[in-house]
């Protein structure tokens, strides 16, 4: 794809990655054509609402798509690596080590019959099988400490934690090994605010200690709009909106990201109308003609609703997938 | 509520269903047409009805019947034999560890089987060999557990010299005597711990070599419940955020699967083991009279040819309170080992 | 009729594999059944008679394609007509348990309180106590002979409809329209004939089908032990009772041959069971 960079640094490279699944003998694009990249130290922020399909993209850059959903175009590339040529073997042996996962909800993502030590022994000798059980054990206690966690903990069994302390627990499993690429998948959602934020810093302040780059996944634009570099905007499995996160802020062109922005309240005013986009969700079944979005565009046109836009450059490393046309008019 | 009120709870619960079949029992022999003394006596004289009927306290009214009958099972007795006026409780007792050992062997491989099977299913879910464990699992239970058993005893008995056919030991050898120091002397009735016990690995490897199709007949026919069971717990757990979690850090699929999976998936098989020993029992029957082994299941079918309905009043009780029994402690354990009970 | 039975053919196997397990089953089960009943104009031997000068034990040949028995009768023929008494025996035990199980059922966890705990109990303890001693036991009580093994089998088998029943009821009772009914004035018996056995009948299908394959199968023990019909009527049963004293002697077709019979039989049941059971309450499962 035309709209993905390399540098030098570039970690992660994903190109045109297509993911489909069949449901009740219908087929489901639940990845449709996405490609960005990722450069060392950088946050990625990726968002949508529910059924989007980000976190079908994200399980499929390691590989983990659940059945029925298969992969079936692209390609990602890790440091060089085209990971979906991998075999399962080599594949299983990145995972945990060079690009790790943070999961959604902290209380279903632990083994509920294991004590968290365990899990660390599991991670760190599968991957460095000349570690011994008490070494492994060390290090977990460390990595705990330097998330926010007493080291004691670690002899704790899960449903012991809180919700935020699990999440601790996920996020410290994830950059155990030192990895190259982190990413979270909604990591705040099943959290309190105030927990929230707590963890939001701490990735990112592990991000800057470790020299890893993140992705941030999540449906809540407002997190990622400080805390990334860059964001991509996704609707119905495609991007929508692919540029630095200053812009997005300051000149967003596509209507959807527009009404995300519309919608996230600002604590300041005291005084404010919140506008929610239009609609409902779109059905991964029934997708429009057209582009995906125009049933709840407020600026569609007939050519909207016949054709599908391509995304095309609107600006320095900026990638809008609307019709320029309409761009004029409505700004 | 805490483990300790469930137990008790589950406990005293027990008391009234152990009644209500004791109480059914005792009315089948009484409610049902056919006076069992008529019944056991082909061309009887008056004076030898008379004097059974008393025997057996039959010419009491119901309700003095039935209080002998609850007290006397208290105390242990369970009657006298019709036949020759031995006390049952003393065949039974001598009856019972045959079926014991064949039960707990047959559970084990169903079990095992089961498991193994069901495991291997959810990971090859609807491909060839998923629908192949399936379809096993369905066929065995169709299966009569005799006829199963006399073709094992056709093919790996007589066809291939690997297993004896009947019986429960080897008859040119002293049965296993279990445990002697000095003058104490115990035994189980169990061949296979009773030769450990005496630590006769001889002993021990043959009555595992007598048990072996007995086991395997039963054991077979049972474990298509537990394939399908396993299965299903599998596909369900394997679905879960940290099953998909442990990949995600790179551990190994064979991890995964045993370390995080089975190991939840499993106490659901366990109150299956609960509630499949009735079956067992029953096909225990079967089992015994096929293979000639002595045990409780034999002993019935012994009755009922001699019509010795005391005798088979009092071992259906057995079976009755033995299936209990296995329930309650199956129903403690699971208390016991599900942490959300636990703690 | 036949052109109405093709038609739902094509719509069962469109169900997909729910679908064939219901057809396989089906074809099992019935031709098995039209077997038995034309078997006396097909059998090449009368099976119940004994020959007066038998050949006995004749492994499977031309003459005797499934070999002869102990007696030297046809084991071909026995086989073709022995299913008779295990059809009669299932078919019975289902109509018995069917006539008591399913108002018992319908009634007692209707009306709840007492009553509804009770009988719940009494079912309770049946449904714990291995079925088979149960059934030996009454059987022994009774006496030999088909119908007497189906009615054992029936009173073992009433309280896995009365479970299946109560859940039934308990959930569908506590439905608006249930409650509307009631407060129309509509009569106890109208509303459990009306609303609520509609909804119940998927399940007692299902219970139905494991019922009948169970029945066979313990018709089948039942006879092992010597409590089944008289040894002349043809029975695959009684076949394989008299093949165990037969196999040091090699004559494994004996027993084969029935037991495969009995196999066939259970799990036609079994898979319309299986099948029924997807189609009418599908597992959620993808």
């Amino acid at each position: 794809m035309t709209h993905v960079h390399e540098t030098p640094a570039t970690l992660l490279n994903v190109d045109g990655l297509t993911v489909e699944y069949w449901v009740r003998q219908r087929k489901i694009r639940a990845v449709d054509n996405v490609s960005f990249s990722l450069d060392k130290s950088e946050t990625l922020g990726i968002v949508g609402e529910s059924g989007s399909g980000k976190s079908t993209l994200a399980l499929s850059m390691i590989r983990l798509v659940p059945y029925p959903g298969r992969i079936i175009r692209g390609k990602v590339t890790l440091e060089g690596e085209e990971l979906l040529k991998l075999k399962n073997e080599q594949m299983r042996n990145l995972r945990g080590r060079r690009i790790s996962y943070v999961f959604q909800d902290p209380m279903t993502s632990l083994n509920p019959v294991r004590k968290i030590g365990a899990h660390f022994v599991e991670l760190i000798r599968t991957h460095e099988p000349k570690v011994t059980e008490k070494e492994a054990l060390e290090r977990g206690r460390k990595i705990l400490e330097n998330v926010g966690i007493q080291p004691e903990r670690i002899n704790d069994y899960p449903h012991q934690l809180s919700g935020g302390m699990r999440q601790r627990v996920m996020i410290a499993l994830a950059i155990a090994l030192n990895p190259r690429v982190v990413i979270a998948d909604e990591p705040t959602t099943a959290l309190d605010v105030i927990v929230q934020a707590k963890i939001l810093d701490l990735l990112n302040a592990l991000r800057d200690e470790y020299g890893m780059a993140l992705i941030l996944i999540t449906h809540d634009l407002s997190i990622v709009l400080e805390r990334s570099d860059r964001i991509l905007v996704m609707y119905a499995g495609r991007v929508v909106e692919y540029a630095h996160s200053t812009d997005i802020y300051y000149a967003p062109q596509h209507p959807y990201t527009k009404g995300l922005l519309k919608s996230i309240p600002n604590v300041e005013l005291s005084e404010q109308t919140l506008e929610a986009i239009g609609g409902s969700p779109p059905d991964m079944l029934r997708l429009p003609k057209g582009c995906a979005f125009w049933p709840r565009c407020y600026c569609a046109t007939e050519r909207c609703r016949e054709e599908e836009p391509p995304l095309t450059q609107t600006g320095t490393e900026h990638f809008t997938r609307c019709f320029p046309e309409k761009k004029e008019k409505n700004k | 509520m805490t483990l300790r009120t469930y137990v008790i709870a589950r406990i005293v619960l027990t008391i009234p269903m152990i009644l209500v079949l004791l109480t059914m029992v005792f009315l089948l022999i009484r409610v049902l047409p056919g006076d069992i003394v008529l019944l056991h006596f082909q061309h009887p004289t008056e004076q030898q009805v008379t004097d059974m009927r008393h025997q057996l306290g039959l010419d009491k009214p119901l309700w003095a019947q039935y209080f002998d009958y609850l007290f006397g099972l208290f105390r242990g007795d369970l009657g006298k034999s019709m036949q020759d006026n031995s006390p049952i409780a003393q065949q039974i007792f001598s009856a019972f560890p045959a079926t014991l050992e064949l039960t707990i062997f047959s559970m084990v491989i169903a079990v095992v089987l089961g498991v193994v099977l069901g495991v291997q299913s959810s990971k090859t879910y609807n491909k060839p060999q998923d629908h192949a464990i399936r379809i096993f699992g369905i066929v065995t239970y169709a299966i009569p557990v005799f006829f199963l058993g006399m073709i094992l005893q056709l093919t790996l008995g007589l066809g291939l010299h690997w297993f004896p056919v009947g019986q429960r030991f080897n008859p040119l050898i002293q049965l296993p005597q279990g445990l002697s120091i000095g003058g104490f002397h115990f035994s189980t009735g169990l061949y296979t711990i009773d030769s450990l016990l005496e630590g006769n690995v001889f002993k021990f490897v043959e009555s595992l070599r007598y048990l072996f199709l007995p086991s395997l007949t039963l054991g077979l026919v049972l474990s298509g419940v537990f394939v399908r069971l396993t299965r299903s717990n599998m596909l369900e757990t394997l679905r879960l955020d940290f099953v998909t979690a442990a990949r995600a850090r790179g551990l190994r699929e064979s991890k995964v699967t045993y370390s995080y999976a089975l190991r939840n998936a499993f106490l659901p098989v366990l109150t299956m083991v609960g509630l499949q020993f009735a079956a067992l029992l029953g096909g225990a029957i079967l089992t015994e009279s096929t293979f000639s082994i002595n045990g409780l299941g034999r002993y019935i079918i012994d009755r009922i040819n001699l019509r010795d309905y005391t005798a088979i009043q009092s071992a259906v009780i057995v079976f009755g309170i033995f299936v209990s029994i296995v329930s309650l402690a199956v129903d403690l354990l699971y208390a016991y080992l599900d942490p959300r009970i636990r703690l | 009729m036949l052109s109405s039975i093709l038609p739902a053919l094509g719509t069962l196997a469109k169900r997909g594999l729910a679908g064939w397990l219901i057809i396989i089953g089906a074809i099992l089960v019935v031709g098995i059944t039209v077997v038995t009943a034309i078997s006396p104009w097909i059998v090449p031997y009368n099976p119940s008679e004994i020959p007066s000068s038998p050949n006995i034990l004749v492994p499977p040949s031309a003459q005797h394609l499934f070999g002869t028995n102990d007696l030297g009768q046809d084991v071909f023929s026995r086989v073709l007509s022995g299913g008779g008494i295990m059809l009669q025996v299932s078919v019975i035990s289902v109509i018995v348990c069917l006539a008591i199980g399913v108002p018992l059922g319908l009634f007692a966890s209707y009306t709840g309180g007492v009553v509804d705990r009770v009988v719940g109990l009494v079912m309770d303890s049946m449904y714990a106590f291995p079925g088979l001693v149960l059934a030996i036991a009454i059987a022994a009580m009774i006496g030999r002979g088909a119908i007497n093994m189906a009615l054992s089998i029936a009173v073992v088998y009433i309280p896995s409809y009365f479970r299946v029943i109560r859940s039934q009821v308990l959930s569908i009772k506590e439905m608006t329209y249930v409650e509307a009914a009631n407060a129309v004035g509509a009569r106890k018996r109208t509303i459990l004939t009306r609303y609520i056995l509609p909804n119940v009948v998927p399940s007692i299908v299902v219970v139905a089908t494991v019922n009948f394959a169970d029945a066979i199968l313990t018709a089948a023990g039942l006879t092992f032990i010597g409590l089944g019909v008289p040894v002349t009527i043809p029975d695959w049963g009684q076949d394989l009772t008299n093949g165990k004293n037969l196999l040091t002697s090699g004559a494994w077709w004996v027993i084969t041959f029935p037991g495969i019979m009995i196999i066939l039989l259970a799990l036609g049941f079994t898979l319309m069971g299986e099948g029924l059971s997807e189609i009418l309450n599908p597992r959620l499962e993808q």
